[in-house]
Parts: structure tokens; sequence; C-alpha cells
């Protein structure tokens, strides 16, 4: 019987990023006992690097702009895969979200009236994205971060979730974990949970995803009997550095094309203008002046294609290299230097000009970036009721990254932060409902504590097995190479047939040195949430043949009709029979995926489309 | 002190010394690693749990710079190791990295940083006037891009608290920690002292329960600030003027507490707060720089330790690390 802490709360929320503190917060408001648990120190996740701003329609710099816009861009973004109920609360509600931070105290760059400024960002129709320089995620962490403290929320920091627990009718009702630093166990019973952990990222060798970003809510929802949808949605960001190799995948915030940069070949072409879609072609410029005149006067001529969404980007920049028309380390050129001052460059991207400053030697006021598409985001994530953020078990909420629907096949820059804070709220608010309404005690069944422990603790016992580090290496170098931004059948079919080997390999993990802050422990205990959510990414991505957003397919080139109509549902179907894979947790071979109708969108949100074209 | 190895870097390898150990005590242990180009110290620190050595423990998350989880010593200066360029330390030489000397170590190279957080529960919190008229109507605040600029340096902060690190007011005087906030909460109060909407008033609290008076201005915390936040100029000084003018004139200051006003104009506070100044409160005693390397990890090496503060003053003439 192994030992372990205990407590007991209301809400427990996994995940202490933009999401998961704007649900502890409304949580908290509602007067529950609420608990706020991360992998990391308060105030360093994922969050922190978004740079370009947050998208809401408050139009304070085109005042035409509204929520309907903003909507019909987001759908559209995603190639309407989107769930239309999310992309439609999240438009409505983002200004406000945004307009409370500045409640709480975030100071945004300012327009001349000395309202909130706004930035124009891919994909949006007006200046959209409020931003602070280009470090609006830390200015967003930071503002929720001293709220939570102010409003007292209890936050257990460096927090590794292993598993979610349930009572005996299957309804989610607490956690199981250790804490980094101390390597003890310790259990949570709680009356509902929310995921709010963010992205995938770190299965891809070339990402802008931090180690955190493991999948660990997607792939503990999961085992838990919860459904995932179109994880083959992944965003490849065009923007990512590529040199030097350190660095390669490190994000180069979109602000700079929205802030005038463009993007050339070898040859010192404007490529983009040849990469625009029969969708996009009405409102994209044709040449370079007419695309040169919309940054000062928007109404002067039509957008600029390096403003495209981040699919058609990235794909075009992909295209060019295979080409060989691309840069000396397999990128392309982001030029800022000859558009805009020097002055200007290093105020409106601070932390652009230091980072390839001090990381590359590249003074980009004076020389061109080289850039590549890096893996950013997934769009896919757990299956959510719209107004609630239920998943599809009772008691599990999922909010942020983790939750798929909201950005359908490819998400807008700007349209994540906004994300977060109106569907943590809504998480905050759902699960706080639940919790409300949950009467009895909350039991959970202790032999599963027990199972998880023994399972975690288990690579200590072993000896001449594997090193979790090679397990990651190979996971990634598969991902990045199998399942990337371009993708084929017999490919994915052999990542496939990989993921299964890097499972069986991860049973043999053996690890030496204590529990204490032991790093290749810590790897050792994501990498069954890592191995869970590629094998969905790649199961995902085989069975939709068509390319759409941040999916593309060599054997199925174009978009389908009847696969935009079907989200790729992932579920285990029987959890506690599944036959047991790494970790404790189900193998990646009870995995099934099936094709579900998307939630059809209500006549008047169409008339928006129609209206439009 | 064990001689410094040296390693012919053009033969293509280079010599981590990484300090291994936790609370109970420990010792530098030598990782001898190929070179590679274009990395820093984390990389290679990375590369090193990859192959050699897989419980080492090193605290990080973005290896970017905005998140400020890295903090270490490295050759006996607070650095981040995602910053820290391998090519930009001195060639041939090998590379010491040890942990935060100012907080408790966990274990290898991770220290326990709670100090912190508790010290940022004490601060009062954000707490803004009320909407004007028109603010109402347009649906949210207005400030101008110049009264905002002040309070947004500070907020660039990530929180690595490198400055609270070389900080010798805590550094070297473990006691002080109960009634000294340290830099980067000097930092947090003058950003919402100086932010054009918030009404709380610091000032008190800051004299008498934060110790601003401790501090004398040797600017180690802005020379070691990755964000080159300009902490003593722009936020310690300012503060400390702002302290002494409450306390010679109680009145007006209780005036302002019990009216909620706001504590000055944006304006006033850009005309009377110069960006550089002479110290307020008290006479700048002695340049502490940050600790020469040798200094720094004998201190360290050598649990309870003198002063060292005054002692590496040797080091006050060193740049700080880019």
């Amino acid at each position: 019987m192994a030992e372990y802490e205990t407590h007991d709360f209301d809400v427990v929320i996994i995940g202490a990023g933009g999401a998961g503190l704007r649900a502890a917060i409304e949580a908290r408001s509602m007067g529950l006992r609420t608990a706020l648990v991360c992998k990391s120190l308060l105030g360093k996740a994922h969050t922190v690097m978004a740079e370009g701003g947050v998208a809401a329609a408050l139009g304070n710099v085109h005042p035409e702009d509204n929520w309907k816009v903003h909507f019909r861009d987001t759908m559209r973004g995603g190639k309407m895969l989107n769930n239309w109920r999310m992309a439609q609360l999240h438009a409505q509600e983002s200004p406000d979200r945004v307009r409370e931070l500045e409640e709480w105290g975030a100071l945004f760059d300012r327009t001349k009236d000395g309202l909130i400024l706004q930035r124009d960002f891919g994909g949006h129709r007006f200046a959209r994205l409020a931003h602070v320089g280009d470090r609006t995620g830390l200015e967003l962490i930071r503002t929720l971060q001293q709220k939570a403290v102010a409003d007292g929320i209890e936050v257990f920091m460096e927090l590794k979730v292993l598993r979610l627990l349930h009572d005996a009718n299957g309804t989610v009702s607490g956690l199981v974990g250790y804490w980094r630093p101390s390597g003890e166990f310790v259990a949570f019973t709680a009356k509902a949970v929310v995921v709010a952990t963010g992205g995938i990222g770190k299965s891809w060798m070339y990402t802008s995803n931090s180690w955190e970003s493991t999948g660990d809510g997607h792939a503990m929802s999961l085992w838990a009997g919860a459904d995932l949808i179109d994880m083959e949605c992944v965003q490849f960001h065009p923007t990512g550095m590529v040199w030097p190799l350190s660095v390669r995948g490190l994000l180069v915030t979109e602000g700079v094309r929205g802030d005038g940069g463009v993007l050339r070949n070898s040859e010192g072409n404007r490529f983009m203008f040849d990469y625009v879609p029969p969708m996009f072609k009405d409102e994209t410029a044709d040449s370079e002046d007419e695309a040169d005149k919309w940054y000062d006067d928007h109404t002067a001529g039509r957008r600029p294609p390096e403003l495209l969404p981040r699919d058609e980007v990235a794909r075009s920049i992909n295209s060019e290299v295979k080409a060989g028309r691309g840069s000396p380390h397999g990128g392309v050129f982001l030029d800022i230097a000859t558009r805009r001052t020097a002055e200007d460059i290093r105020r409106r991207l601070p932390s652009m000009y230091h980072q390839f400053k001090e990381l590359a030697g590249v003074d980009i006021t004076t020389e061109p970036m080289e850039v590549g598409p890096t893996c950013h985001y997934v769009m896919g994530g757990v299956r959510v009721e719209a107004d609630s953020t239920a998943t599809t078990v009772a008691g599990l909420f999922a909010a942020g990254e983790v939750a798929g629907g909201m950005h359908g096949s490819n998400r807008l820059g700007g349209n994540s932060l906004s994300d977060l804070l109106v569907f943590g709220r809504r998480a905050g608010i759902g699960a706080g409902e639940f919790a409300s309404g949950r009467n009895g005690p909350v039991t959970v069944d202790h032999a599963q504590i027990d199972a998880a422990i023994a399972a975690a603790t288990a690579p200590f016992d072993r000896e001449g097995g594997e090193n979790p580090y090679d397990i990651q290496q190979d996971l990634q170098e598969t991902m990045q190479s199998l399942v990337g931004i371009i993708r084929t059948g017999s490919e994915l079919e052999e990542a496939l047939g990989k993921i299964e080997v890097l499972e069986e390999r991860a049973s043999r993990v053996s690890l030496s040195g204590g529990l204490r802050y032991n790093p290749g422990w810590n790897l050792t205990t994501d990498l069954p949430s890592m191995l869970t959510i590629s094998r969905c990414t790649a199961m995902g991505a085989l069975n939709r043949k068509e390319s759409r957003g941040g999916h593309t397919r060599n054997d199925y080139p174009k978009p389908e009709a009847d696969m935009g109509t079907v989200n790729f549902v992932e579920r285990i179907p029987d959890p506690g029979a599944a036959a047991a894979g790494v970790g404790g947790t189900p193998s990646v071979r009870s995995i099934t995926v099936t094709p579900e109708p998307v939630p059809v969108m209500p006549d008047e949100l169409k008339a928006l489309f129609e209206e439009a074209s | 002190m064990a001689e410094e190895i040296i390693r012919n870097t053009a033969s293509g390898e280079v010599t981590m010394r990484l300090w291994r150990g936790d609370a109970d005590g420990g010792e530098f242990a030598e990782y001898v690693m190929p070179a590679q180009e274009g990395e820093v110290v984390l990389d290679v620190i990375h590369r090193v749990q990859a192959t050699q050595a897989p419980d080492l423990a090193c605290r990080w998350n973005c290896k970017a710079g905005k998140c400020g989880s890295c903090s270490a010593e490295i050759n006996g200066r607070p650095a981040l190791m995602c910053m820290t360029r391998m090519d930009a330390l001195p060639p041939g030489e090998s590379v010491t990295v040890a942990p935060m000397r100012t907080f408790p170590i966990l274990r290898d190279l991770v220290t326990d940083v709670s100090y912190n957080y508790e010290v940022a529960k004490r601060i009062p919190p954000f707490e803004p006037r009320p909407k004007m008229a028109d603010e109402v109507l347009a649906g949210g605040y207005r400030m101008q891009q110049i009264d905002v600029e002040r309070s947004q340096e500070f907020r660039k902060c990530i929180e690595c608290y490198l400055c609270q690190d070389v900080c010798h007011v805590i550094r070297d005087h473990e006691e002080n920690k109960t009634a000294f906030a340290g830099p980067r909460f000097f930092a947090r109060s003058a950003e919402l002292e100086m932010h054009p909407l918030d009404v709380n008033d610091r000032r008190e609290l800051l004299q008498k329960e934060q110790g601003l008076g401790k501090c004398n201005i040797t600017k180690c915390c802005t020379e070691v600030c990755p964000e080159h936040i300009k902490i003593t100029d722009n936020a310690i000084i300012p503060l400390k003027e702002r302290v002494v003018d409450a306390s010679y004139d109680p009145v007006a200051w209780l005036g302002r507490k019990i009216l909620k006003r706001r504590k000055r104009t944006p304006v006033e506070a850009t005309a009377d707060a110069p960006a550089t100044g002479p110290a307020a409160v008290q006479p700048e005693l002695e340049v502490h720089g940050i600790p020469a390397p040798e200094l720094g990890i004998a201190a360290m090496v050598g649990a309870p330790s003198g002063d060292v503060a005054s002692a590496s003053a040797t080091g006050a003439d060193e740049a700080p690390p880019e």
C-alpha cells in the first residue's frame, strides 16, 4: 500500500496557463474551494510565450469590426470544421474578457484616444489584436496570476498529475500525482475537475512548445473515457527560427508580418503572391503596390498575402524550400529591416529583436530573419459542450488548447489567448455549477491510486532497461518525419507501427537516482501521454483522407466535401477493460476512431457567410 | 577549490562542471561533452541529462528567455541558462554551473524559490479607480501610451529572481528575508504605484515591512536583469522618494489614503521621478558587484559563509552577463 497525502476541494483545475488561471478565478468567485495544480512554477506556463496579441472585436481601431466579422473570420480560418457555437461564444465574449483584464491591472498598448490598441494579424479582416509589444502572453498570465494570488486561490506548483480518478458511477472525482521537488505522491478528491493542460508539441522535434506540452490533459481525459476530436489538426506556425539549430522551432511572432514584415525566397521574390487560394482571392492584394498601401489604410488596397491564415503560409514556405528557393539553413527570409525604421522595430517587436540578437547574432533592424514552419498548436482536443465546457465524462471539464472544436482545422493567430479567457471562465462556471449540484460524499477507488503509484515507481525496480530520453527522441523523430506538416497514408501507417514499438520500449524504462526532482523520472511519467496523443494524431491523420487547414495529405491534396462535415472522434470504449499500456494506462492499441457529424450551424449564422460572399 | 581543468574546445569538447547535491551538501561533477555550434548552456545540460546523468535536476520551461525558470550561476554570475551562449564564455575553459545561492537548494541546479511567492502574496493588489462617464460609454479605461509605459517596463519582468539572487541584503543574510521584499517586488510595487489607474497606497508597507530602506542602491539587480529593466533607477529610487514624501507629510498621505484619490497624476509622476538620480534615503555606501566566479562558487560550496557581499566587491567592475 503506497503512502500519499490527500486533499479535498470542490473544484480542482489542472494547468495554470491562461485557461486554468481564468477557470480558477471564476470558480473561486463562486465561493467554491478551488485548487490550481500545475506541472511548473506558477507564471511559467506556455501562455507566457504568446507574443502577438489577444483577438477581440473591440472596434477601437476599426469601429466597423464586430463579433459577427470575428466569428466569420474564425470559421473560415478553421475551414468550417469549427464547433460553430464555440466560435460564436468566443467572438461575442472576448471583448468583455479583454476589458476585464484591464480592470485587473493589465496594461495594453494604447490608441491615440487612450483606448486599447489593436494590431493586424493573419486571417483577421480588421486590426483586432490587443497587445503589449510582442509579449502579450506574459501580460495575460501575470495579470491572471496576480489576480489569483489576490483572491487567495490555493496553488499546488510543480505537481505532475498521473491520471484522473472516478467513483463507482464513472464520475470524475479526483486525481493522483506527485510533487516533482520531493517525489512524494498526492491524491485529490474533487467534485469537479477542469483540465487546462495546453498542447502536445513536445512530441515533435521542432516545436515552439516548452517541455510541458506533452498532452497530459488530452491523454488523461481519453484514459478516463472522454472523447477527443480532430487530433490530426495540428498547426505548424509558419515562422519559427531555423538557425542556430539549438533554437530551431522557437517562435517568431506573426506580429512581424502584421507590422509590415514580408516573406522572400532566395531570389528575393515575395513568393506569397503565388500561393493565394481561391477562398481568399477576393480579399487579398495581387500586387506589392496594393499590399503595401493596405498597412496604412485598409480601404486603399486589399490585404497582403503574407497575412493569409497560418496553414496557407506554412505550406507555401514548405513548397519554396522544397523547390530549392530556401535560405541557407532551410527556411525562407522574413524581412522587416527594409520595411520599418530601426526604432519602430525595437519598440513594436522588442522580444524578437533581443531573441535574434542574443541567440542568433542577427540584428533584425538591418538583416532579414531566416524562418520556417514549427509545430505550434493542436486544434484538436477534448470534445466539449460549448456553453459549459463539459466533456463527455461527468465531472470533467476542459478549456484552452486541450479542448477541441473552437478552431476547426486551423487556428487564427490571436484567437488562442481569447479562447483561454472565454472558455477558461466558462469552465470555471461549468465545473463550479456541477460541483455545487453534486450531492453526497465524493469517493474514489483507492486501488486506482495504488496502481498509478506502483506503475510510476516501477522503472526504479528495473535494471539495464531503456533510457527515457532515447524514447522521447525517437518519438520526436517519428512524428517530425512521418506525421509532420505534409502527410501521406503509407508514412502514417509506418508511424503507427513505430509508436507501438515505442510504447513497448517505454514499458521497459529503467531509472536510477531517487524520486526527488528527477527529470529522467519526470520524463518517464510524461511518456504515456506523449505516446497516447501521438497515436491519436497519426490515427486521425490516416482517417482524414483530405487536406484541410492544419492537416495536409500528399495523397489527398484537396478538401473533400464529405470530410468537411465530420469530426474524427477518438475514444477508448472501455478504459477499465483495455489492455494495459505503459505506466498503468490503457494501451494505445485500445484507441478507436470514428467519423461523427460536425454540429450544424443555425440559418441566421449561415447567412453571415452568404452576405460576405 | 579544485584546479580549473582546461579543455581544448578546438578538439570539439566542452567540460561542464555542474553542482550535484542537495540541502545536505554536494560537489561539482564534471561532464565532458562534444561541442556543438550555436548552443546555449541549457542545451549542453540537456545533452548531459540525455546521455550521462538522467537524474540531473534542472528547472526550465520555454528555452527562449521568456519564462524565467532556468536561473543559475554560470561561472559565478547569475544568468539564465537558456540565454547564455556557449560561445560567449571563455574559450578553452570549463563552464561552471551552480544553483542560485540565495535560495535553499532542492536538488542539483534547482532551488526552492517559494520565498518569492510568499512575498508576492503580501503586496496589496491592484485596485483601479472607478471608470469615468466617457469610459463607461467607450467600454474601457482611457490611458495614454506615455502614461502606461512606465509600469510596462516593470511588467516585462519574467520573474527569474536573478535580481533577488544577487541582492546582498538577502544573499548573505537569511535573517533579512522575513522583512525584505527584494528588487523583484520593489519593481512590482513601483509598477502598481505608477499604474495610471491604481489607488492603493503601499508606501507605509514598503518602508515598515518590506525593507525598502535596506537597499543601498548598488544596482547589482539591474546588472543581472535579463529583461534589462532599470530596477534601481526606475523602480527603487523613485519608490524611496515617494516613501520620504509620505513620511514627511503625514497629513497629505493620510488624506490620500482616506479619500482614495489617485496618488498622483501620471504627468506629475513623470515630472518628479527622474530616470536617474542620487539616493534619496541612504547614502551610497559601497558598490557591491556580482561575486567573482571563484568567490561565488567557494562561498556556495562552503555552506554558511560570512559577509561575502563586501568581499565580493572585486567583481564590481566586471560587465554584467548579457
